[in-house]
């Protein structure tokens, strides 16, 4: 009994140092690599120096919703804001893990005062969710292999005759299912429609069976232009951003293939019981003013969610390329553009993604 | 196993055919460790020898990973993590695995062969078993990304090594040394300092370097369990081998190759004095 | 029997006059008590630290509250119904009831997605006509049946009822790849879905073969080291002890290093116009990366029992079988191999046991063909498809294979006899 209290005392001990440590910290959970760069020059290295507060950057995204999940059902939450899908916020909204915003009394208005609910793009604000950027995935190459001139339709991607070589795709059933239906004849604006049938679902993965053969998978968002500069690959499905980051920071010869590209939002949501919520008030109602997502946009080429950065946006930092062109919300980009279904993803995601798993390890 | 002279020609063949494969064997085992170190110091960021370095040509090698290594405070940050759990961890398990294997190795314990199965137990059960088990363990107790649930994790791996290593060093263990030096007139604490400790301390110690190594290099539990501001070196090594593998982990590679072989030389020496102190072998 | 003797014979007392038999039970007792005060501190530290944390993991493997927390109202409703025809209205009211609390405590959603996992498209279904059902007013079938066709199916009923037991077999199917039928049968899943059976097998035959591989190699050097002089064999030891001792990250790395298309080894190959530059080899992110990996990292673990035990052999034996006319290899299987046996066993069980439970080398150089089970674990317990209790259920059954094998082997060669270095 003795023993049980000490030890209870000295674990309370513990965890609370550990938050009176934490008070003038906040944990925001990114995806790593170039983008967490871009959020840290353009977002928390002015907070910071504004307000003292330490900001900690861990590179969890890719499993935002599981780690929300695990936290709040221990009732033990460390994450503060967490940047992640909107498909994968809607769904923690619904599960009561993260927190309701109201856009107007959450954010800051634009510059001419246009309240945050009419001045982010429609759509992109979720119950929980708060819009930071639209990228795009698409099909990427390196023009080195295909000197004669590289894939530009999607039909091109599944023609392994006249474009051979390995392809990288990410390890997920979300986009990639798209493009094979697409690639299969499937008119575009009836593609969630198909795959929302075991037919279309089967037609999907017997459309991917064809170029299994030439496929690697890539996880994390770096991984992509490292196997096109390797050569591991070369044509790889790609975020946007990294490889305009891979061509202008590293001379990478890559070309972006907008044919079917398919773009989504990105943005923050809240975990419920992080007792810090004005500390995150207050950062949230600046990392996600009018300057600060143009402000992103000097770092990496994605679309800020607000309309009002729109006219902000200039050159890529430290260079004289205007950032306009490679944007996803370019109109010439958007020609054969499909928007990503988070309400389909976020009904359909679970079982698509165990056949998915078994698809690949099989 | 010198060939005899009186050799049959099979013989001599099987014998130089047995070496050969031996070496091959020997060279499987040890090459991959030595080759990435001269790859650490490749002047281009590819993981194979360019045409300067097979030429020998010093423009082909540089120190820029390994600059590049020290100049990263993420890098380094996570090294000072690393040594921070595994010094922690490795001084509470040897402590407690001492004791436990004094307590094991005396005559009267009750259920030794039961109590010795479950100590060793974290052992064997797979990492990934443990991590997901202490994962959601720790999280409900508020200890998931704290360095104090890490280190307690490490302890649990760290333990059985130790109870194994001084077990052995205590099963060859002469108890008449102790009724000799009590009858010379010591009373207990001497016997202990002065023949006990003396003759456990190697199994200690050799106790103590796995416990440290195997916290060191453990990377599937710290990869669920720490949090930001703990991640050791391993994690940052196993996100950068699955993500983009730069020469940079090379490097720290390279530094951990000669971490081992210090460690193995203090084993080595260590083994032979203990040798030498139970008077088991003449040198 | 034992009355009858001591009736017979004076008991023989200690100095203090009390039977020299209880004196001594007595000074062994305490001597039990102290042995084990010395190892208690161990012993609770690992029950609170490692077992209670595996005994909670396998009841979440089983455990299955959400329906039963978020949906009480309705999964008592349904311990009456049948499950022949669409529920009758009072099911429908305690839905509606449950949907306006969990709305309120945003809780809705938690069982919505467990339906989801089950029927794709259930979560929407519900979660939209939880925002509507606080403007209804009974009767509520009506409603629910007009708003969605969905909320006839007689499936989603059926799932919902079954999932309200609070202890469930279910991950337990998931992971033997069999699952409910709608009719409350278990048989398998769709072949689309399996996939665990798969991996067991492969983790299983996959560590089988590593095993067997690192008995043909170490069995040779083994055998180098046990005949050579002291020095020498001290000297050859080093060469298994500098792997042995060598972060496996860092062997892993070194792996990569050598076997990618870009690798040491290919290069050297195509420097040497072995293959040209389009030919090159893929021997790692498949089974082939998986499988020399790891007989790399395990082999030292068959050598060091194996060499312990072929020290202990004296080269006489092979020679006198010999001198007595045993053909060399007949002398050799009759006489050492046989007195090599506990040192084989002991190292293909523990090579066995560390190589199913292994997934940070085939997490690395694995691909998609040469990952194990763990990997599998690893996934279940990360990304947004989740299913931790699934990775419960996995772990489980891995930890029951190995806690068996880990019993055979402490009953054949004694966990004590282990050692390193």
């Amino acid at each position: 009994m003795k023993r049980t209290l000490i030890l209870t005392a000295a674990a309370a001990a513990i965890v609370a140092g550990g938050a009176i440590a934490q008070d003038k910290e906040l944990t925001i959970v990114s995806w790593g690599g170039a983008y967490s760069k871009s959020q840290i020059e353009a977002y928390h290295k002015p907070y910071t120096e504004k307000t003292g507060v330490e900001i900690l950057n861990e590179d969890k995204s890719a499993n935002a919703l599981a780690g929300i999940r695990a936290q709040v059902e221990a009732g033990n939450v460390t994450w503060d804001v967490v940047d992640m899908l909107q498909a994968d916020a809607q769904r923690a909204c619904d599960e009561g893990l993260v927190l309701q915003i109201d856009p107007d009394e959450w954010l800051a208005p634009a510059p001419d005062g246009t309240p945050a609910s009419e001045d982010f793009i429609e759509g992109t604000m979720g119950d929980c969710f708060i819009p930071q950027i639209l990228y795009a995935t698409m099909f990427a190459y390196n023009t080195e292999a295909f000197p004669d001139g590289g894939p530009q339709t999607i039909a091109d991607i599944w023609d392994t005759e006249k474009f051979p070589g390995t392809r990288a795709l990410q390890q997920i059933p979300q986009k990639n299912l798209e493009w094979a239906l697409i690639a299969d004849g499937v008119p575009d604006d009836e593609v969630y429609e198909v795959l929302a049938t075991k037919e279309g679902q089967d037609r999907a993965f017997a459309k991917l069976d064809e170029i299994k053969d030439n496929v690697i998978w890539w996880t994390e968002g770096a991984q992509p232009p490292q196997m096109l500069a390797d050569k591991e690959a070369v044509i790889a499905t790609a975020y946007n951003g990294r490889i305009f980051n891979a061509q202008v920071n590293e001379d990478q010869p890559f070309e972006i293939m907008w044919d079917h590209q398919m773009f989504e939002t990105d943005g923050w949501a809240i975990p419920v019981d992080t007792g810090k919520e004005d500390l995150i008030k207050d950062y949230i109602k600046f990392a996600t003013d009018t300057q600060r997502l143009a402000d992103q946009a000097k770092y990496i080429s994605y679309g800020p969610a607000r309309k009002s950065s729109a006219p902000l946006v200039g050159k890529f930092e430290g260079t004289d390329i205007d950032m306009k062109p490679h944007m996803p919300t370019n109109p010439k980009n958007l020609e054969t553009a499909i928007p990503f279904d988070v309400q389909f993803w976020a009904d359909y995601g679970d079982s698509l993604e165990e056949r998915f798993n078994a698809w690949v390890a099989g | 196993m010198a060939l005899p002279s009186y050799a049959t020609n099979s013989e001599r063949i099987w014998y130089y055919a047995f070496r050969i494969i031996c070496g091959l064997i020997f060279f499987f085992l040890v090459a991959p460790i030595v080759v990435i170190i001269p790859l650490s110091f490749n002047a281009q960021p590819y993981f194979t020898f360019t045409k300067e370095m097979l030429s020998l040509n010093p423009a082909g090698y540089s120190l820029r990973w390994y600059d590049a290594l020290f100049s990263s405070s993420e890098w380094m940050n996570s090294i000072a993590n690393s040594f921070i759990i595994s010094i922690a961890s490795t001084i509470i398990a040897t402590a407690l695995g001492t004791v436990a294997a004094l307590g094991l190795n005396r005559p009267n314990m009750p259920a030794r062969a039961l109590i010795t199965a479950v100590l060793i137990s974290p052992m064997i059960v797979p990492l990934i078993i443990t991590a997901a088990a202490l994962f959601s363990f720790f999280a409900r107790i508020g200890l998931s990304n704290t360095y104090f649930g890490i280190i307690l994790s490490h302890v649990v791996l760290g333990t059985p090594f130790v109870v194994l290593t001084v077990t052995a060093s205590l099963a060859g263990f002469n108890e008449t040394l102790i009724r000799a030096s009590q009858s010379l007139g010591a009373n207990q604490t001497t016997t202990f300092f002065k023949i006990i400790l003396p003759l456990l301390l190697p199994g200690v110690i050799s106790g103590a370097l796995f416990a440290f190594v195997t916290s060191l290099d453990e990377v599937v539990i710290v990869n669920f369990m720490a949090g930001p501001s703990q991640t050791p070196m391993t994690v940052r090594m196993f996100s950068g081998l699955r993500e983009e593998i730069s020469p940079t982990i090379l490097a720290l590679a390279s530094l951990l190759v000669a971490l081992s072989i210090i460690l193995l030389t203090t084993l080595e020496l260590i083994r032979r004095r203990n040798e030498r102190m139970r008077g088991m072998s003449p040198g | 029997m034992a009355k009858s003797e001591t009736r017979g014979r004076q008991p023989i007392l200690a100095a203090d006059g009390t039977p020299l038999k209880d004196a001594l039970r007595r000074s062994q007792a305490v001597e039990r008590r102290r042995a084990f005060s010395l190892v208690a501190p161990l012993l609770f530290f690992i029950l609170i630290v490692f077992a209670i944390p595996i005994v909670a993991m396998i009841w979440r493997s089983v455990y299955n509250p959400e329906i039963r927390n978020y949906l009480p109202q309705t999964a008592a409703a349904l311990a009456d119904w049948d499950g022949e025809d669409v529920p009758p209205e009072q099911v429908f009211q305690a839905m509606a009831a449950d949907m306006i609390v969990g709305t309120e405590n945003r809780t809705i959603g938690r069982a919505a997605a467990r339906i989801n996992r089950e029927i794709p498209g259930a979560r929407s279904t519900m979660m939209r006509t939880a925002r509507k059902v606080d403007e209804w007013s009974s009767p509520y079938r009506e409603k629910f049946l007009e708003e969605d066709e969905d909320w006839a199916n007689l499936e989603f009923w059926r799932i919902l009822k079954r999932e309200s037991r609070v202890i469930t077999p279910t991950y337990y199917l998931l992971a033997m790849d069999y699952e409910y039928t709608s009719d409350g049968d278990i048989a398998p899943r769709s072949e689309v879905y399996q996939i665990y059976k798969q991996l067991f097998f492969r983790t299983a035959w996959m560590s089988i073969l590593i095993t067997g591989i690192c008995v043909l190699l170490a069995y040779p050097i083994s055998y180098m080291l046990a005949t050579q002089p002291t020095r020498i064999a001290n000297l050859l030891l080093i060469l298994v002890l500098l792997p042995f001792w060598t972060s496996l990250l860092v062997r892993t790395s070194a792996w990569i290093v050598l076997l990618q298309q870009q690798g040491v080894i290919n290069e050297l190959l195509v420097g040497l116009g072995i293959i040209d530059s389009s030919g090159r080899l893929r021997m790692i992110y498949n089974q082939t990366g998986t499988i020399v990996a790891m007989t790399h990292i395990l082999l030292p673990f068959m050598v060091l029992p194996l060499y312990s035990v072929m020290k202990t052999i004296p080269p006489s034996y092979l020679r006198a079988a010999k001198s007595l006319g045993a053909h060399p290899f007949r002398a050799w299987w009759r006489v050492y191999f046989p007195l090599t046996i506990p040192g084989l066993a002991a190292g293909c069980i523990l090579v066995f046991i560390l190589a199913i439970g292994y997934y940070i080398t085939p997490a690395l150089v694995g691909g998609d063909s040469g990952i194990f089970i763990s990997n599998l674990i690893a996934d279940n317990m990360q990304g947004s498809s989740a299913q931790l209790k699934l990775a419960a259920a996995l772990a489980t059954i891995l930890l029951v294979a190995v806690l068996f094998i880990y019993w055979l082997f402490n009953k054949l060669v004694g966990v004590d006899k282990l050692k390193f270095g």
